[in-house]
């Protein structure tokens, strides 16, 4: 079972996410403003991430690429819009796989008896990207169809 | 409905994967690909007509069959799609909490299992 509790209403072009981390809030918040600490755990464990640029303060920018062993690489983006340390940051994000479609991040950092709560509030652009992101690629058929789909593009592309 | 979603509904049902997963061996007449079906030839036509709105498929005719062909670039769209932004921040988060039970300061006595690394500072780049 995760430990992040998901709400992420169907047809809603917002989404939050929450999760508390045994750690104070300066570490926590540390880790996402840190370029040596975001390639230990930004993103899935199998891609490899690089941090191309990390400005935390507002109107500075970040880019992280990450690569796969077959070689294919994914790039994301964005911009600070606040980096209030260590309570908040606002952010956009922005996957190069699907220019365009830019989501706007607010992450909260609170103290509470456990350590860290972290509450990131996401807003999508309009609803054929929240579905893309959010329900494509989740349930079992989608799975399949990723399974199937990379059969495909193989022989196809 | 928009390109995108019309071109995830086409994907949604089994047959017309199993269509297209044909396609990508080779084209074929709706014949050839009725064959590994128990399906009358209406309903892959119908099927057909699907991934064909869904730019999919294309059809041309030859004597007197019809010859359908696979079209790559929806798919290397629905591609693009692959990354979910929820499952990427579930298994990101897994991480950021290994981490800081990683790198959690020896003094740090809750938790026990912490130190083998200093904490970081945040560093700028910029």
């Amino acid at each position: 079972m995760s430990k992040t509790i998901i709400n992420a209403p169907e047809g809603s072009l917002a989404m939050s996410m929450e999760r508390v981390f045994p750690a104070p809030r300066e570490r926590v918040f540390a880790a996402y403003t840190d370029a040596k600490a975001i390639p230990e755990w930004w993103g899935p464990r199998s891609l490899t991430t690089t941090v191309e640029k990390l400005e935390p303060r507002a109107g500075g920018q970040w880019r992280f690429v990450q690569r796969d062993q077959a070689g294919n690489v994914y790039g994301f983006h964005g911009v600070y819009h606040a980096c209030v340390a260590p309570e908040r940051l606002v952010q956009t994000f922005e996957f190069e796989g699907a220019p365009g479609h830019v989501l706007l991040e607010s992450v909260r950092f609170e103290s509470v008896a456990a350590g860290t709560k972290v509450t990131v509030d996401s807003v999508f652009p309009d609803l054929a990207t929240r579905n893309g992101m959010m329900e494509h690629g989740m349930t079992e058929g989608a799975i399949e169809t990723w399974d199937r789909f990379e059969e495909l593009l193989k022989k196809s592309l | 409905m928009d390109a995108l979603s019309q071109t995830f509904a086409a994907l949604a049902d089994p047959t017309r994967r199993a269509i297209l997963a044909r396609l990508a061996r080779g084209e074929a007449t709706v014949n050839e690909l009725a064959e590994p079906f128990a399906m009358a030839l209406p309903s892959v036509s119908k099927h057909l007509k699907v991934l064909q709105r869904a730019g999919l498929v294309s059809q041309s005719r030859q004597a007197q069959f019809r010859h359908c062909k696979l079209q790559g670039e929806p798919l290397k769209e629905v591609a693009t799609w692959v990354f979910n932004y929820r499952a990427f921040w579930e298994e990101s988060f897994d991480r950021l909490e290994a981490f800081l039970a990683a790198t959690a300061p020896a003094e740090s006595a809750a938790r026990p299992r912490a130190a083998r690394k200093p904490t970081k500072k945040p560093r700028r780049t910029s």
